[in-house]
């Protein structure tokens, strides 16, 4: 019997499947594309022998958590996170800080528990859309934009918090000719900024800090966000599967 | 109530009630008695009530009418008040529609502003409510019960006697104390009905204009439920979890909704839904029974008030009362002294009571049921 963890996030959809003893078999992720249930057709066609459905146990999570019409149960994202951030980093107290797609949350964790959290309100700023949104703009791919701000000449600072306002703001700044390179730094300063907002709100602030979700790669913005937060963010490669993995780590726990 | 109904049906009942009373309204107009609209749990309603006129909540829940109040009010307001206001203004309100005269209370800043511009479509009797809760605000507020009767003498043209107000008393403190009675239920765990369930009652109620009949029938419901819950029925082990914040109803049961959908129960209400509206009693073993009903309104633990003792004390009381694991604040949007205040009840929950507490803010519109859907069950997860 194997374990599977699902996280359909609004971008990314990402799936880890377990032996009983925690060991990872197989990890994978594709873009959730237009609709949760497309994806989940499309990870059922990629899971291999490892995960026969008829032999599962499956924790789903994630923004399409309900979608996937198989999982034995459904849990938040938040919950997982802490989970997978326990597996990834350790027992000890820890702040994470997940930038996912649509919703960024800042977590207080205590041996894989769930102390206290805060989310972005309705707005996107701050989010993995924003940088989506803007780099698109800036016509280059969202990983690029880690090595364009690594090269910035100048501290430029985007004013507006709105997505659609940034958007207007970066046009009008490369019209003056603004360079590339100080945009991207623009845009990550940005979100860097929103998520320490959100991060003061933790009633304990000095504890080690793991970012997990889509920019764990971005080492640049890693860097960014350490300064701005006054605390090192240190990550792995494999958080950006902290919900899949919390997911199957909690699938192990409850049917294993 | 037929006692031959199921107590589920009986619930949803009291979730008509509203629907119901509109045409009770009408009634009463026909028969001569003056409707007095009000909007706060401050409002004295014995007053009202000892001057023969029927009281009524006003306050609005639904986001229909806030595109109307935004052409007068600020968008950034708080939904209750856009609401409540764009129902008086566009008339879709019966209740507003009957009554005779409208009472406010000087709270927040949002409302007292609002019942300036809500005067020029009926008139507005504004009690100048203290915002501190020491003897010289009970004196200053005592002061406002008699100038609100003798409004009312004036208005309604007959005397109110010290007797009448204490017959009024004595009713609405056996009414309150139903209702306390009922919601003492969820102290048993399991729980023997949903916080939901609960709900519909409490909010059901404030539109029954036959006081005396309600009374009897929620102390029969207590009883009835108390013998089901003996003979085996409850709705099983699950987080409970205590509300507290702005009030609740209409749109934002979505809160409600989405605390019970997600596998807990709410135990008690500390918000103008429950514990703030029939928490309390007038003292009826006193002289001066316009300071005992100052005092006991003035005591309602609401962020308006500075400081705001009560409220922390009222909160720590129902949390190891009905044995809650966690508290959720629901505060509505624009609120200030609320959200301000949120502050130290998390505080308070978390490091005094050290239990979860999550506050989520919200409106009277649906677009964010996903999200709200989301931190409570994630809250819910935490227990
Ligand atoms: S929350 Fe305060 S201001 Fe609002 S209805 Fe209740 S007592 Fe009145
Ligand atoms: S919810 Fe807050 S802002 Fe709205 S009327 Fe009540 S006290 Fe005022």
């Amino acid at each position: 019997m194997n374990y599977l963890g699902i996280d359909i996030g609004s971008t990314c959809a990402k799936t880890v499947v377990m032996d009983s003893d925690k060991h990872i078999l197989e990890y994978f992720f594709l873009p959730t594309g237009w609709s949760s249930f497309d994806a989940l057709d499309r990870i059922k066609g990629q899971l291999s022998e490892s995960a026969d459905l008829d032999n599962v146990f499956c924790v789903s999570t994630g923004y399409g958590r309900e979608a996937v019409s198989f999982a034995n149960k459904t849990i938040t994202e938040i919950t997982c996170h802490a989970k997978g951030a326990q597996y990834l980093f350790g027992d000890t107290p820890m702040n994470v800080i997940d930038i996912g797609g649509q919703d960024t949350k800042v977590i207080s964790v205590s041996k894989g528990r769930v102390e206290e959290f805060f989310m972005n309100d309705k707005c996107s700023a701050g989010t993995g859309k924003f940088v989506e949104v803007m780099a698109n703009r800036l016509g280059v791919p969202t990983n690029d934009l880690n090595r364009l701000a690594e090269n910035h000449t100048e501290d430029l600072k985007i004013s507006s918090m709105c997505t659609v306002f940034a958007e207007s703001e970066i046009i009008s700044l490369a019209g003056k000719g603004e360079s590339r390179e100080n945009i991207a730094y623009g845009i990550l300063d940005s979100v860097a900024n929103k998520v320490r907002t959100l991060y003061s709100r933790l009633s304990d602030d000095d504890r080690p800090v793991y970012l997990t979700g889509g920019l764990c790669e971005a080492d640049y913005f890693l860097k960014l966000l350490s300064d701005i937060i006054g605390h090192e963010v240190k990550t792995l490669p494999l958080a950006r599967y902290a919900g899949a993995l919390g997911a199957a780590v909690l699938s192990v726990e409850k049917f294993g | 109530m037929r006692l031959i109904d199921e107590l589920p049906e009986v619930f949803e009942s009291f979730a008509e009630q509203r629907k119901k009373s509109f045409i009770k309204v009408k009634e009463l107009k026909e028969q001569g008695i003056p409707i007095v609209g009000s909007y706060c749990t401050y409002f004295p309603k014995e007053l009202a009530m000892a001057a023969g006129a029927a009281p009524v909540s006003l306050c609005s829940t639904s986001d229909e009418t806030i595109v109307d109040a935004e052409k007068d009010l600020p968008k950034n307001l708080c939904p209750l008040i856009k609401s409540s206001y764009g129902f008086a203004k566009t008339d879709k309100c019966p209740f507003f529609y009957f009554s005779d005269v409208i009472v406010g209370e000087t709270t927040c800043d949002g409302k007292k502003k609002m019942y300036e511009i809500m005067n020029e479509l009926k008139e507005v009797f504004l009690l100048r409510l203290p915002h501190k809760q020491d003897e010289a605000a009970v004196r200053e507020y005592r002061n406002e019960m008699v100038r609100f009767k003798e409004y009312l003498e004036n208005k309604f043209e007959r005397t109110i006697s010290e007797d009448d107000i204490r017959a009024a008393v004595h009713l609405n403190n056996r009414t309150n104390r139903a209702m306390k009675d009922l919601y003492g239920v969820m102290r048993h765990d399991p729980c023997p009905i949903t916080g939901y369930e609960l709900f519909k009652v409490l909010y059901g109620s404030t539109f029954r204009f036959d006081r005396l009949e309600l009374t009897e029938e929620i102390e029969e419901m207590t009883a009835r439920i108390e013998k089901e819950y003996e003979e085996g029925k409850n709705i099983g082990k699950r987080p409970r979890i205590i509300i507290t914040g702005c009030p609740i109803g209409g749109a934002t049961e979505k809160v409600i909704r989405a605390v019970e959908e997600n596998g807990g129960v709410i135990v008690g209400y500390e918000n103008c839904n429950g514990e703030k509206a029939v928490g309390l009693e007038v003292s009826e073993d006193t002289d001066d029974i316009y300071e005992a009903v100052a005092r006991r309104y003035l005591n309602i633990g609401c962020s308006v008030m500075s400081p705001n003792p009560n409220r922390f004390k009222v909160l720590g009381e129902m949390i190891d009362e009905f044995h809650a694991d966690g508290v959720l604040e629901m505060d509505l949007q624009a609120c200030l002294t609320y959200d301000v205040e949120s502050r130290n009840i998390r505080k308070f929950v978390t490091e005094e009571k050290n239990i979860p507490y999550l506050k989520v803010e919200t409106d009277y519109s649906q677009s964010d049921v996903g999200q709200l859907n989301t931190r409570i069950a994630a809250f819910i997860e935490m227990m």
